[in-house]
């Protein structure tokens, strides 16, 4: 793989993307120790109520007076765990699909093609409230819900990558070789499609990140009282002028899903430019 | 060879052709089955996760008792086969029926008819406001490449879509509601202020129309915010959008040549540079339109904006599915005809495209 | 009357793997209503040369060394400075007409846009000024023409609104990049002759650049071989072109369809130009060369200098015929 990324250490001469690898070491370094680095336990309340932020909460408490610093650290145990979990099931439903449009083509393509550009149509933020609703309110159910409506992009990119490797020399030389065509397909072109797809994924998580605590902030992903960033900004919302109940868990997800991005895109500038131009289409 | 009746071979040639005319027909034949093709996906996803919309639409007493539920079901065909349902479903669209609302009880069209309009409001706000400052900032980008306003310019603009827009939202408001008071608050108008007489439904436009400036300012006020919360997203990327595609153009022979005349550096991008990228620009603009109006769920939930998002929201949660689905149809429709309204400006604009076409 | 001087020109262009040398200390002078050839191979430093004339050198690109135009001094010179003379001083056609013409605006806007902002003319005048120009292009029709996009024409024409435009602020100096190397043969000629009459007519100097020896053969006054960036052999064409004294001049006017007319060919080059960047040392040519020496590897190739009109960069120098110490300068 290091070949199709052109020089191995180019990701570390940009320097955006070394801003974002530092931001996700440091999430998941708290999500690993959050014990050890909270000095509060996040869910332990009591009769006090929204202290603003203090040499003794960092950022103040919540209605309920749990230090929200606390919860911020417990939050990345949510957050970054289950929005990967989301883009790999997603980047693995959309392979299988675009995969077996791209491999048999004819009717099949035609068919599972019209089934992505109508998913494309829909309002993805609609169709993943509905069926998170109808699955009830949960964080797993709202991976799924979002996993229903992110596979397309993937199914897209693959379809392309592999019509394109249909014309090189080598998938015709290992038909003629005899291999069987899902052998063809699973052993003979994994390596070229796993590439982009990853870096799509790398670029995916930070939407994802996104679109997992917009449903929690809509009451449809993690419940109370679980940390989770975005159902706490939802309590900033209820109680919007006590201005550090929603600011600090809101710049936790946007530093995360900064540093996502950042890294997304110089994988992305990593990769050699036909590639690129795939995964921009 | 059968002889053909008249009238499908003149269908038949219109779908063969390649001009202008059958391209369009064509383009809206498509989106027609498209729409029809997303209500199957949204009643199969709907009917294969479990959910009851009866318990979501009746309270806790009104559902144990059976004579209730058996009324509601069969109130809203629920009690039919699910293919029954969908059929039904099916038939009505055909008409242009989107059913009842199982949240509102009332006909979702009419639902529509008033959530649509504010949605459209802000989300027309935002996308020209996005546009200009995109396509500016977009510009300014690509031609200091790799200086420092480049490097500004592309971390903002990350950042703009890295911004979860609840939150977003939610500080705009703080800042410019609570603190510094320049903005009204929630909602569309002032409470207990009349409307203008409905003839789009956008307040402003409708106060215009109605010569009424104040309301006209008291409506621009109130949508002003939220717009530009829901224009933050957008301008990121169109920002990287049009970045890209004047650094695209700027690599063309025509550009050398523009500048192998001496002209100012100004005429040429204007010129010769954003002309061509313009089309790619509005093209983009056009079709995140669309998801601009999905993605104002969240922040009409902030602002208490009685929108296509909030009614969503509500149909979501009651797994009201004629609710859903009309709340997708128009936000699917919007995508197509704005897919549709690009890829004919495109032939428009476009000489060499129009010439191709020939 | 010389109206281009340039001395020990270094093109630096920034690549992938640090800074290169496109250029390497060319020197060469333009007279008034002169036609200078230049050609070599792609990667030879050609175009390199008339960007760095032009100031359109790309990112990061730099030109060292002198450049004197019409009595002002190019090397140095702001973007603010380039933009003054380009297009009414001296102006520049490309390769690809298909390309380099804009395909979203009018061939008025196209011929009239730079006329306007040079010569402060206008709107009837410049449009007046372009019909005149079509004419003298021999396209037809110009009025329509006017409102025409490029599209609608085929690539000689292209090529002649090119000429055109490059010629709407009456340059002294006309930089022709392969200007026939994308059209028909039959297509080539006419344009040829346009610059041949143009020269004549407007007093107009032209640099000609071309891979094709064919080309320089028929039009121009004097040619320069370039290898590598640098100069390899130069003087008047028809000397140049019949008795070239260059083993790569030799190979490469041998390597023409209707050469060897003594039956047989004398020297076939093996091998590609390198690669930018990659230039060997000593006489860049010695690689590829069948009469290199141990001395060609890591010397810098000796000057020839006769009579101050050819100069031939090679130590060996295997086709001198004249008598062996002639004009030597070092």
């Amino acid at each position: 793989m290091a070949s199709r990324f052109g020089n191995s250490n180019s990701i570390w001469r940009q320097p955006l993307a070394v801003v974002g690898i530092v931001i996700i070491s440091f999430w998941v370094f708290a999500a690993i120790f959050a014990p050890l680095i909270s000095p509060y336990d996040p869910l332990a309340q009591d009769s006090d109520k929204f202290l603003t932020p203090g040499a003794l909460h960092w950022m103040g408490t919540d209605e309920l007076n749990r230090d929200i610093f606390s919860r911020v650290i417990y939050g990345a145990r949510i957050s970054l765990p289950y929005s990967i979990l989301l883009v790999v099931l997603s980047a693995l439903l959309g392979s299988i699909i675009g995969g077996i449009s791209g491999y048999f083509g004819g009717r099949i393509d035609a068919i599972i093609m019209r089934l992505t550009d109508m998913f494309f149509a829909f309002p993805a933020i609609v169709l993943a409230m509905a069926v998170a609703a109808a699955l009830g309110p949960e964080i797993r159910n709202a991976v799924i819900a979002i996993t229903i409506v992110s596979w397309p992009v993937y199914a897209r990119l693959v379809r392309g990558l592999i019509l394109n490797a249909k014309q090189n020399d080598y998938v015709t030389a290992s038909s003629l070789l005899g291999s069987s065509s899902l052998r063809t397909l699973v052993v003979d072109l994994r390596p070229n499609l796993a590439g982009p797809v990853f870096v799509l994924a790398s670029l995916e998580v930070g939407n994802a990140l996104l679109l997992l605590s917009g449903l929690s902030f809509l009451g449809l992903g993690a419940q109370p009282p679980a940390a989770e960033w975005g159902s706490m900004v939802s309590m900033g919302a209820v109680n919007f002028d006590r201005w550090w109940v929603g600011l600090f868990p809101g710049l936790a997800i946007l530093s995360a899903v900064l540093a996502f991005n950042f890294i997304g895109d110089a994988l992305r500038d990593a990769l050699d430019p036909r590639t690129a131009k795939a995964l921009r289409d | 060879m059968k002889p053909v009746p008249a009238k499908v071979s003149v269908f038949r040639k219109i779908l063969r052709g390649t001009g202008f005319f059958p391209f369009i027909v064509k383009r809206v034949l498509t989106s027609i089955l498209l729409i029809f093709g997303m209500t199957f996906i949204a009643f199969s996803i709907t009917q294969l996760v479990p959910g009851d919309p009866v318990a979501a639409n009746l309270g806790q007493s009104a559902y144990s008792d059976p004579e209730i539920v058996a009324a509601f079901e069969k109130e809203f065909g629920l009690d039919q086969p699910v293919p029954v349902q969908y059929l039904r479903y099916i038939q009505k669209l055909s008409q242009g029926n989107l059913g009842i609302s199982l949240s509102s009880k009332r006909p979702v069209n009419e639902d529509l008819k008033e959530y649509f309009p504010a949605t459209l409001e802000i989300a027309l706000i935002a996308v020209v406001i996005a546009m200009i400052l995109g396509l500016v900032l977009g510009t300014l980008s690509a031609v200091t490449r790799d200086r420092l306003p480049d490097q500004i310019i592309r971390v903002v603009s990350l950042t703009g879509v890295s911004m979860p827009t609840f939150w977003t939202a939610l500080v705009f408001f703080y800042v410019f509601f609570f603190l510094l008071g320049w903005s009204p608050g929630t909602g569309r108008l002032d409470p207990g202020a009349e409307p203008p007489p409905q003839v789009t439904g956008m307040f402003t436009i409708d106060a215009l129309i109605n010569g009424d400036f104040a309301t006209f300012r008291q409506a621009f006020s109130y949508l002003l915010l939220p717009a530009i919360v829901l224009a933050i997203y957008a301008l990121g990327v169109l920002t990287r959008f049009t970045r890209a595609s004047v650094l695209e153009i700027l690599g063309n022979d025509y550009v050398r040549t523009a500048r192998a005349k001496g002209l100012p550096e100004f005429t040429v991008i204007r010129r010769h540079v954003l002309r061509p990228a313009l089309l790619a620009i509005i093209t983009v603009a056009g079709v995140s339109f669309a998801s601009l109006m999905a993605g104002s769920v969240l922040v009409e939930n902030v602002f208490s904006w009685p929108g296509l998002g909030q009614y969503a929201y509500r149909a979501a949660v009651g797994l009201d599915l004629p609710g859903i689905m009309g709340v997708s149809m128009v936000v699917a429709t919007v995508y197509i005809t704005m897919n549709l309204i690009v890829d004919i400006l495109y032939r428009v604009i476009d000489p060499q495209l129009r010439k191709a076409e020939q | 009357m010389t109206l281009l001087s340039v001395r020990n020109l270094t093109v630096t262009l920034m690549t992938g793997s640090g800074p290169a040398d496109a250029v390497r200390n060319l020197s060469f002078d333009i007279e008034r209503g002169q036609i200078l050839g230049i050609a070599g191979e792609s990667g030879s430093g050609k175009t390199m040369t008339a960007l760095s004339v032009m100031g359109l050198l790309p990112y990061k690109g730099k030109a060292s060394g002198s450049i004197n135009f019409d009595g002002q001094e190019l090397v140095g010179f702001k973007p603010r400075d380039f933009r003054r003379i380009r297009g009414k001083d001296v102006a520049m056609i490309f390769q690809d007409p298909m390309t380099s013409l804009h395909p979203m605006l009018t061939i008025e806007t196209q011929l009239t846009e730079h006329l306007r902002h040079h010569r402060k003319v206008s709107k009837s005048e410049a449009r007046a000024r372009a019909l005149e120009l079509l004419d003298t292009v021999k396209i037809p029709d110009p009025k329509t023409a006017l409102k025409a996009h490029p599209s609608q024409f085929s690539g000689g024409m292209r090529q002649r609104i090119a000429i055109a435009m490059a010629l709407a602020c009456q340059p002294k100096l006309l930089i022709a990049d392969e200007p026939t190397t994308a059209l028909d043969v039959t297509v080539q000629a006419g344009i040829l002759k346009l610059l041949d009459e143009l020269r004549k007519s407007q007093n107009l100097s032209v640099i000609v650049i071309t891979h094709d020896l064919g080309v320089l053969s028929a039009l121009t006054d004097r040619i320069m071989i370039m290898y590598a960036g640098a100069e390899v052999e130069s003087g008047l064409t028809s000397q140049v072109l019949t008795r070239p004294r260059h083993p790569y001049t030799r190979g490469l006017i041998d390597a023409l369809p209707d050469s060897g007319a003594d039956g047989k060919r004398l020297i076939a080059i093996d091998g590609m130009p390198p690669e930018l960047g990659k230039f060997p040392s000593g006489c860049a040519f010695h690689p590829r060369c069948s009469f290199a020496q141990s001395e060609c590897k890591t010397g810098v190739p000796n000057k020839v200098d006769i009579d101050g009109s050819r100069r031939i960069f090679c130590s060996v120098d295997p086709f001198d015929t004249s008598d062996s110490s002639a004009g030597v300068s070092r």
